[in-house]
Parts: structure tokens; sequence; C-alpha cells
């Protein structure tokens, strides 16, 4: 029920501000998500496809791509551990160090790469990585028949740079808000530089840390171009065996009990992280953007 | 500190700045730097299949900006004033939307949609008059336009909440103290303040649009989008009019990004 104190009428005015909203999450989230929790019980029609049954046999032949599961869930957290350690710094400094009058126009020039294309991002280090970028710099100074892309390590950079931008801000909103005086306070009392950033700096930045993390994390769950693209069929994660099992081999059944448990466990991820922070709901929007 | 930043900065930009580079290269061979030239734009803007797929993108991230900025500023006007369960509801959709991987929201999309399909073209057709050809629901503009637009209405949602809820309260009581209508206190006191917030919006969700590969790539169908076209492209091996390509859509969202930035950030961090 709607609880207000404004008359009746407003109730109708808010219901048909929402309705458009309400349908989109029915028809475009809530119908889809039980469309493939429903299929995941099913069997795969002869032609491709489903056909309708009741069975666990998907979910009984999730091991066969383990590998898969593996994979992710190692170069995400590496990948995400990465960012991080990348990132602190810099929002440290954008945050803490920089003089205000470049503060606005150095933030939006980490945060606009983020936003445009990934796919084009991720090809420049196709480009880079390639017979005919660095190895053929390396071989011009005599080290010869080096190998960078379709590696792990190209997977992982491609992963940090991608999502670099996505731990950068959270964590520079979090440093942003902490009140100067505690700093320098701690130094007033004899703290060390490395000391107030252990026992303040770094305790009052966790929030936007923990933020960071999950998207970054979640989001890399989720990911099918960059291995696509920088792991050469060798680092393969779940979302290319989605890819593969949707449009290739047209297994639906197996393709949803696999997208179910990837989503299972991204809601673990964000219910550890909401049991987190559950205290500091505010900071939650600003630092999602 | 300093130097580390600019290094980072440098990590960041270098990559594009290749891209748009080499995509004046005058030679034939993408990785090989023979003189500029406009040559490659040239190629790529006489080929149907880019201009078709651009076309298509341009359409798509158009349709997907206004849906997304009239639904979500709506919602988020109507959120306010909600409360309770159904407001924990709400905002936990909106949370899953934004968060939920684009390669799920593809797959599930399409399954969904293909499953309803199937079930209601027949039922259609049996329906439809005699003699004429009967609608057929098909994978292609209205469901990527629908798709989309999940994660963009939410997006803009979270903006134009942010900004309500930094807005000044004492403005509206007194437009209401002195008589005005409802409607005439939103239009000439909070519509210009949240207008910065549903501009952003509507710009951030024309690049998110214009720029998603994963979820285009699975429910597009026959309507390629820009982006599901360089995928293939770049499949089948890397030419000069990739950069181009690449070039001119890293162009627009640029140009978009920083305008939507500066509406955001620009009142409030100086």
């Amino acid at each position: 029920m709607l609880k207000n104190e404004d008359s009746k009428p407003n109730h109708w005015l808010t219901a048909a501000l929402l309705m458009p909203t309400t349908m989109w999450f029915m028809f475009m989230l809530i119908l889809p998500l039980i469309v493939i929790l429903i299929f995941s019980f099913g069997e795969r029609a002869a032609v491709g496809g489903y056909a309708a049954s009741f069975t666990f046999e998907q979910y009984a032949n999730l091991p066969s791509r383990l590998k898969a599961f593996q994979n992710t869930m190692i170069f995400a957290t590496i990948g995400t551990l990465l960012s991080l350690f990348m990132a602190y710094p810099l929002a440290y400094y954008l945050a803490l160090r920089v003089d205000r009058r470049y503060k606005f126009i150095l933030l939006v020039l980490v945060i606009v790469p983020f936003w445009t294309s990934l796919l084009i991002r991720t090809y420049a280090w196709i480009f880079i990585l390639g017979g005919r970028g660095i190895p053929l710099m390396l071989e011009w100074i005599g080290i010869e028949g080096v190998r960078l892309v379709n590696t792990p390590g190209a997977v992982l950079i491609g992963i940090v740079y991608g999502y670099l931008p996505l731990m950068v801000f959270p964590i520079f909103v979090s440093l942003e808000k902490i009140d100067k005086n505690l700093l320098e306070a701690s130094n007033d009392l004899g703290g060390t530089p490395f000391k107030t950033f252990m026992q303040i700096t770094l305790p009052l930045s966790m929030l936007g840390v923990a933020t960071g993390c999950m998207l970054v994390f979640i989001l890399l769950m989720g990911e099918f171009l960059i291995p696509a693209f920088l792991g050469g069929g060798k680092v393969f994660f779940i979302g290319n065996a989605l890819v593969d099992l949707f449009l290739q081999s047209r297994n639906w059944p197996f393709g949803s009990a696999v997208s179910v448990t990837l989503v299972v466990i991204m809601l673990i991820t964000v219910s550890l992280y909401m049991r987190l922070t559950m205290r500091t709901k505010t900071g939650r929007d600003e630092s999602l953007m | 500190m300093r130097l580390y930043s600019i290094a980072i900065y440098l990590f960041l930009y270098v990559p594009i700045f290749i891209i748009v580079l080499f995509s004046f290269n005058a030679g034939r061979h993408a990785s090989e730097l023979r003189g500029l030239s406009l040559q490659w734009y040239g190629k790529a803007l006489a080929n149907p299949f880019v201009v078709d797929a651009f076309v298509t993108s341009l359409v798509v991230a158009l349709t997907v900006a206004i849906l997304s900025t009239l639904m979500g500023t709506a919602a988020a006007l109507a959120l306010q004033r909600l409360k309770g369960t159904l407001r924990i509801l709400f905002d936990g959709m909106i949370y899953i939307s934004i968060m939920i991987p684009g390669i799920v929201i593809g797959i599930a999309t399409l399954v969904a949609l293909v499953t309803v399909f199937n079930f209601l073209n027949p039922l259609l057709a049996s329906v439809w008059p005699e003699g004429v050809k009967p609608l057929k629901l098909n994978m292609g503009y209205a469901t990527v336009i629908a798709a989309h637009t999940l994660f963009t209405m939410s997006l803009v949602i979270i903006l134009v909440r942010a900004r309500i809820s930094g807005m000044d309260r004492t403005l509206i009581e007194a437009s209401t103290d002195l008589y005005a209508t409802p409607w005439r206190t939103f239009y000439q006191i909070t519509l210009p303040q949240i207008f910065p917030a549903i501009l952003s919006g509507f710009l951030l969700s024309f690049t998110f649009s214009f720029d998603d590969f994963i979820i285009s790539f699975f429910v597009a169908g026959a309507n390629t989008t820009l982006p599901v076209y360089i995928f293939s492209s770049i499949r089948r091996g890397i030419t000069p009019e990739v950069n181009a390509i690449g070039t001119m859509v890293l162009a627009v969202s640029l140009i978009l990004l920083m305008a939507a930035q500066y509406l955001l950030h620009a009142r409030t961090n100086r």
C-alpha cells in the first residue's frame, strides 16, 4: 500500500508514474529470469531449444563446465584485486592531493573511458599486443618470438584496462567525504603519515573499496568480450560458454542452468556486500555512479 | 604519486589514441603507419553494411534515450512518495537491473521472447483477418530497445533521484504557500532544478545503447547494430577500416559523455 499524507488522487498519480517502469521490470527482467529458471529444469529438444520436462539433469551436468567457472572466478578475483591496487593510489591522489581546480576534469577523464565502447577499447589491445604491436618493437631491440595476445596476461591487462575506471570512482567518493579535520588532528597528535593512513583514511574509505570491488567482480563474472578477444580460446569464461551454448550448440536448458548458477553466485556476492555496508546506506547511490 | 597518476592516465588513453592514429593510416595494412589520409573513412562510409548498422544503432539509441528519460524521470518523481515494502521492492529491481551483467539479460531476454513469440505468432495468425499478411513478432528493433531500456531507465531513476534529494525543499514549500498549483510548482521549480540530471541521463542512456555489444548480440535479430558489425569484422581480421569505424564510435560517445559529466558534476564540484 502507498503510505503518504497526500490526498487520495495522488495515489493514482504515483501509480500512473510508476506504471511504465513496473511493466518493464515485469516483462524485461522478472519474466526472462523466470523463463530461464523454468528452462533450466527442462530437456534439450532434438532440434535444439527446449523440451518441457522436470529434471535436475542440467544441474548434474554443470561439472562439465567446471573449467569455465574456475577460470571466471580466478580471473575475476585477480582482476578485481589488481584494479583495486592500481585504482586506490589514483583515487587517493584525486581526492586528497590534487588542486581543487583540476579535480573535476581529472575525475571526468577517468570515468569517461568506462562509458565508451568496451568493444573498441578491448580491440585496441589486440592491436597493441598482436604480432605487429609490442612484439615487433621487442624484435627491434633483439628480443624475438614473444607472444602476448591469447595469453592469461593479455586477458588480465584487458580486464584492468576495462574496469579500472569503475573502481576509481567509488573509492574517490568515499575518500572525498572524509572530514579533513580528522587527518589534521592525527597529524597534530604526532601520527606519522603511514599511521594516519592506516588508522583513519583506509578504514573510512572501506565503503568505497567494497562498492568498487563488488561492481567490478560482478561485471567480470559475466564478461565475454575480453576473453574472446585476448584469450584466444585458451582462457574462456562462463560468458564464452554461454554464447557457445545458446548460439552455437543451441542447448537452451543446459545454458539456462549455467545462467541460473551464474546469477546465484552474483546474488551471493551482492548480499555479502549489502551485509557489509548495511549501516551506510546513503553512500551507495552516489558510489554507483 | 603524481607520476603514478600520469602513468595511469597514459595507460587509459594511449590505446585509444593508437586506434585513432591508425585510422588515418594511408597504408593498406592495419598496423604499418605510412602517412596520413582519410581514405579508410571514405571506405567505411561507402560500405552499405556499415551505414545500415550505423543508422540502426542511431535509431535504437535515440529511442532508448527518449523512453528511459521519460519513464525514469516519472518513476524517480513518484518514488519519493513511495514507502514501505513497495519502495524496497522497487529499489531492489532498480539495483538488479543496473548490476546484472549484460550477457544474462541478453540471454534471458532472447530465450523468453523467442518462447513468447513462438506461442503468440500462431495465435495472431489465427485471429488475423483473411487475406492480410499476419503480423509476425520477431527479434529486431523493438527487442533491442526494450532490453537496453531496462538498464538505462534504472540509471535515469538513480541520477534524477540523487538530484531530487539534493534539492532545496524550501522553494517548493514557498511555491505552495503562494498558491501555485502542483503542476505549476513542478514546471517552474522542480523541473528546472532536476533538468541537468535528466539531460545527463538522456546522454548516458544514448551512449550506453550506442556502445552496447553483448545485449544487441543476442536480441537484435536481423537488425545488426554497429558494435555487432564491428565485432564480426574484427573476427574476420583487423583492417584499417575497423579503426576508422571505431574512431567514429569513440568520437560520438566521447562528446556526449563529456557533456553528461559536465552536467552531472559541474555545479556540485565547483
